[in-house]
């Protein structure tokens, strides 16, 4: 059934609608507004979650307790962790880039659903500011962004129902964005264009999504359980009542380990698209990174237990998780060998783009060479709930989340602004970052083994000298933000002028003026039916050559 | 470059491509139940596992009273079957008998939730008393809840299909389409949770 | 020639700042290893380190040798070579990491075997004071196969471990007293059956390398052999409260006479 829907449907009040600035501060329906409200939006939350884990290197610089109270540090730890996955990384990775580039990619002038897509953002600023505003009220949650009961259930009330009302929000925002990629990816590609043509971010979205329609109501029906034992005095988890709180943990898990994967896929698709344009070579082996997309997807389903497996879990299942966990470590070691063979050979730009996918490359395979390692029930009981893990995971998150953000930001940058950005203090901005980051975290890693568990106010005196180089480490990411704000800043106003493509790409939101059109292209929407056909030439004169030298 | 071929369609199906673009409402529906599905999948599953690892008190009550449930379901069976036949009648263009089902439909609905009130004040357990008790009234209340944002959503199909020149005709199903849709859906919800929670 | 002044500074961030980590494992890797557990730790975390190294190194070395051969040098403005893919290439670094991944699964299978992590939690041969037979024991480590002594094992000694905000309270049965600080016999099997009394709290000796979440209404057991005198701290490993960084206590491995000395100066019941 084909009923007559105006392609955008911001058209029919395109007399309402704010222009220029002011309307990133609408009910915008356009996806490429939508995108940037997302990533401009999601970066201020960055901010914020970046001061807290200041706050928290600061208070570790010394081994006893004395930069801020107590409970105030837990709030602090449980507002840094929940900001940066929920406000930071999984709306920009998810909804900045998704929603601008996934309408470009399959040739729509819009998502399935923009109305549902402009409620799906504007559910996330509310969300955000009341999880940071109940700190100022009666104190935020204390109990960890993984809100274990019991504890959830006997710290203050008051921060622990904000936190859980501000992550529903964003588990329905995430919700309505799964389902609106899902829509686009399978329902609006463009007419001659096929599934295995797409740029590898579609793919990426489409095994994101699935995890986030599949995943998040779970961890939404636990949230409101756990409220119910707050307010309502049940007892679903409170063991006092009766309660089992190893459900809870499973129930939690069930959204949280494929929320890793909510927060990389789409990383891992961005970089496929940023490598082989830079590196002006063909992604390398798309088909078998379309089926380990999927494999990822799949297995990310199935693992969630090997976060608790110190909890009370019997051997068996700590055995089938444990082979489970590890096999994840096939597909995506095949992701990575790909963009290995994809940069290899190539005519490799060494711009801030790419430094910055090289970098995320490099830091996620020792965060996935510490995950294989954790995966193993015997490894982990030593270092579960330590500083190992916390190493572990910033690896994953930021080493590869982040990273990938920054990445995709000096890459698309011109492609949102007209203007590009400054080289030379991108480059500054990745050495400050990867260098910083590698000192603040690394050395987490033996912290962990030896004796300092995670989410401490005050630990053994003989850590003090690398927790303090921890902290330098801290210092010099909180550094590198500077320059990139400046550049940002700076570029939008008197940076170069991109023009249409400056980077010679492939993929359809290149073949567009920067920034586009509000209907994406002016004309048509073109057919690319091959978006990683770099060095057809070079084929080609190699051709000729052979057949002149035939003659 | 050689990969980006014009468009090959003739001029009138590009207009037809740029004007009209299919509904994907349902399509997004049948993804939101699926992730709805979920949740009521996470109730289950803790409900499961707590009756397999929770011993429970003495006191605590295990066996329901079956006839007022076995009657909800019938309801609700009987609703989605009549909500089939409002669905029926406006293919066939008969609003009239479409705004009848459609009612017949709501009052099996609101019968079901009146069912389920009588149901739950002869209970001899609240809430709080023990954790089969706050499940109970967690997984049949959040069903609950379903049934009677499902009753509104009939009613205000049943209404737009009385305005004259309506919202809702044979050429414009959705409204309708989505409410039975949902509705089918919250019915099989029940349906499992019946089994779960008084069979088994 | 390219001055590659961006490839030289990245090249030298990346190796100091591996270099750092090199040095900081090479200071020291893993605490004093003090109990039957630990040197079959230190067996898997060797394997799996060694496996990692090989893995980083070559991913790493990979990644930095493409940015410097294969980088763009000035003037050339052609793309590089069309490969889309190399099925044999393929399939080899689908199998090679397949079957890596298969092997350390099985490896450290064996391992927590032989920790005792399979084996069934018994707890009622270790002569605790049960409630009620019924009751449910969830997760922990067995005796470690390890000790093939049968006789040891029945020996072992029942300890009830209570934790709560913000101590853990160790019980001795067999004495009926209860201690703040947890005296073991070296070379005896302890047997511990831990609970919490109000959230969760996780029982950790980083020496021993063994770690078991302390659960509230759950009753979960962990068996350990010290295998050297000495002090080691036990931490707290989940977020407990405010104080949770502070909640520690001290493990104390005693030559057994000692140990029989603090034990029958705590005693309230005559030892026969």
């Amino acid at each position: 059934m084909t009923i007559t829907i105006p392609p955008k449907s911001n058209k029919e009040s395109e007399g309402l609608q704010p222009k220029g600035f002011l309307r990133y501060f609408s009910f915008s329906l356009d996806h490429k507004v939508i995108g940037i409200q997302y990533l401009v939006c999601g970066f201020l939350f960055y901010l914020v979650g970046g001061a807290l884990a200041s706050a928290i290197r600061i208070e570790l610089t010394s081994p006893i307790s004395d930069f801020m109270p107590r409970d105030v540090y837990n709030q602090v730890l449980t507002l840094h962790g929940t900001i940066m996955i929920f406000l930071w990384i999984v709306p920009v990775v998810n909804g900045a880039f998704g929603n601008y580039l996934i309408p470009f990619y399959v040739g729509a002038r819009d998502m399935a659903f923009p109305r549902l897509n402009a409620v799906a953002f504007w559910l996330i600023p509310p969300a955000g500011l009341m999880l940071i505003s109940s700190y100022f009220i009666n104190g935020a949650a204390q109990s960890g962004w993984t809100a274990y009961p019991p504890l959830s259930i006997t710290t203050p009330a008051a921060g622990q129902i904000i936190w859980i009302l501000s992550v529903l929000l964003l588990g329905g925002s995430s919700i309505f964005g799964g389902i609106n990629f899902i829509a686009t990816i399978l329902k609006l590609r463009r007419p001659g264009l096929k599934l295995m043509q797409l740029p590898m971010y579609c793919w990426a979205m489409l095994g994101t999504s699935i995890l986030v329609v599949l995943s998040t109501p779970v961890l939404a029906g636990t949230l409101i359980l756990l409220s119910f034992d707050i307010v309502a005095h049940t007892g679903f988890f409170n063991p006092t009542l009766g309660g089992n709180v190893i459900v809870y943990q499973h129930l939690f898990w069930f959204y949280s380990h494929p929320a890793v994967y909510i927060m990389v896929l789409p990383a891992f698709g961005l970089v496929s698209e940023i490598l082989p344009i830079h590196s002006r070579k063909p992604l390398f082996g798309y088909t078998t990174m379309v089926y380990s997309i999927m494999a990822i997807v799949f297995l990310g389903l199935i693992v969630w237990a090997h976060h608790m497996f110190t909890s009370g879990t019997p051997p068996w299942m700590r055995l089938f998780f444990t082979i489970a966990t590890s096999f994840i470590a096939v597909p995506t070691g095949i992701k990575f060998f790909n963009w290995v063979a994809t940069l290899w050979g190539g005519k490799i730009s060494l711009n801030s783009a790419i430094l910055f996918s090289c970098g995320f490359i490099v830091n996620f395979v020792l965060g996935g060479i510490t995950g294989v390692a954790l995966a193993q029930v015997p490894f982990d009981i030593h270092v579960h709930d330590t500083y190992f893990v916390v190493a572990h995971f910033h690896y994953i998150v930021y080493g590869g989340s982040v990273f990938v953000i920054f990445s995709s930001i000096y890459h698309w940058y011109p492609k949102f602004t007209g203007r590009m950005l400054n080289e030379k203090i991108g480059r500054i901005h990745f050495i400050l970052t990867f260098v910083g980051f590698n000192l603040c975290f690394a050395p987490q890693h033996w912290l962990g083994m030896n004796g300092m568990p995670r989410r401490v106010a005050e630990y053994d005196p003989q850590f003090t000298f690398v927790n303090q180089l921890s902290s330098f480490g801290a210092l010099l990411m909180a550094l590198s933000t500077l320059p990139f704000l400046w550049n940002v800043i700076h570029s939008s106003f008197k940076g170069e002028i991109a023009g249409e493509n400056p980077w010679q790409a492939l993929t359809p939101e290149w073949l567009t003026s920067s920034p586009p059109p509000v209907e994406n292209w002016l004309g048509e929407a073109p057919l690319v039916t091959d978006p990683y056909g770099y060095g057809k030439k070079q084929l080609q004169e190699q051709f000729n050559d052979l057949e002149s030298e035939k003659q | 470059m050689t990969t980006i071929t014009p468009i090959d369609q003739s001029p009138k199906e590009q207009e037809v491509q740029h004007d009209l673009h299919a509904d994907h409402r349902l399509f997004g529906l049948v993804a939101f139940l699926i992730a709805d599905g979920m949740t009521f999948a996470g109730f289950f599953a803790a409900y499961l596992t707590f009756k397999a690892v929770n011993p429970l008190l003495p006191d605590a009550i295990y066996e329901l009273e079956l006839p007022l449930p076995t009657l909800n379901t019938i309801l609700l069976l009987v609703s989605s079957a009549t909500f089939h036949r409002a669905g029926q009648a406006l293919n066939k263009s008969d609003s009239k008998s479409c705004q009848k089902w459609l009612l017949i439909t709501a009052s099996l609905g609101l019968a079901f939730l009146a069912s389920q009130m009588v149901e739950y004040f002869t209970l001899p357990f609240g809430l709080t008393d023990n954790l089969y008790a706050s499940t109970f009234y967690a997984l049949t209340g959040f069903h609950g809840l379903h049934v009677t944002l499902g009753a509104f959503m009939i009613l205000i199909v049943w209404w737009q299909s009385r305005q004259p020149g309506g919202r809702i005709t044979s050429q414009n199903k959705f409204p309708l389409e989505a409410a039975e849709l949902y509705w089918h859906f919250v019915d099989g919800i029940w349906v499992i949770l019946f089994i779960i929670l008084y069979l088994v | 020639m390219l001055k590659p002044s961006a490839i030289i500074t990245l090249l030298v961030s990346i190796s100091l700042a591996v270099g750092g980590v090199w040095i900081i494992y090479n200071i020291n890797l893993l605490p004093e290893a003090a109990s039957s557990n630990a040197p079959v730790y230190d067996e898997l975390f060797r394997v799996l380190f060694v496996i990692g190294v090989i893995l980083f190194v070559g991913m790493f070395a990979a990644v930095v040798y493409s940015l410097i051969e294969f980088r763009r040098r000035p003037g050339d403005q052609e793309d590089g070579l069309p490969v889309k893919e190399n099925l044999p290439l393929e399939i080899f670094w689908t199998a090679v990491p397949a079957i890596v991944v298969l092997f350390v699964g099985l490896y450290s299978y064996d391992i927590y075997d032989r920790m005792g992590g399979m084996q069934p939690l018994d707890h009622q041969n270790h002569g605790y004071s049960v409630s009620s037979s019924e009751e449910k024991v969830w997760g922990g480590i067995g005796t470690s196969s390890n000790n093939s002594n049968m006789d040891l094992q029945m020996q072992s000694l029942p300890v009830e471990v209570t934790a709560m905000q913000f101590a853990f309270l160790f019980r001795y049965p067999k004495g009926d007293f209860i201690s703040g600080e947890l005296h073991v016999p070296v070379g005896q099997t302890i047997s511990m059956r831990m609970e919490s009394n109000d959230v969760i709290h996780a029982f950790w000796v980083p020496e021993f390398r063994i770690k078991q979440d302390v659960i509230p209404g759950q009753p979960t057991i962990l068996n350990f052999t010290p295998t050297k005198p000495g002090r080691f701290p036990i931490i707290c490993a989940e977020l407990c409260g405010p104080y949770h960084g502070g909640m520690r206590s001290t493990v104390v491995v005693e030559e057994p006479e000692i140990y029989q000395d603090w034990f029958n100066k705590n005693s309230n019941t005559i030892v026969s």
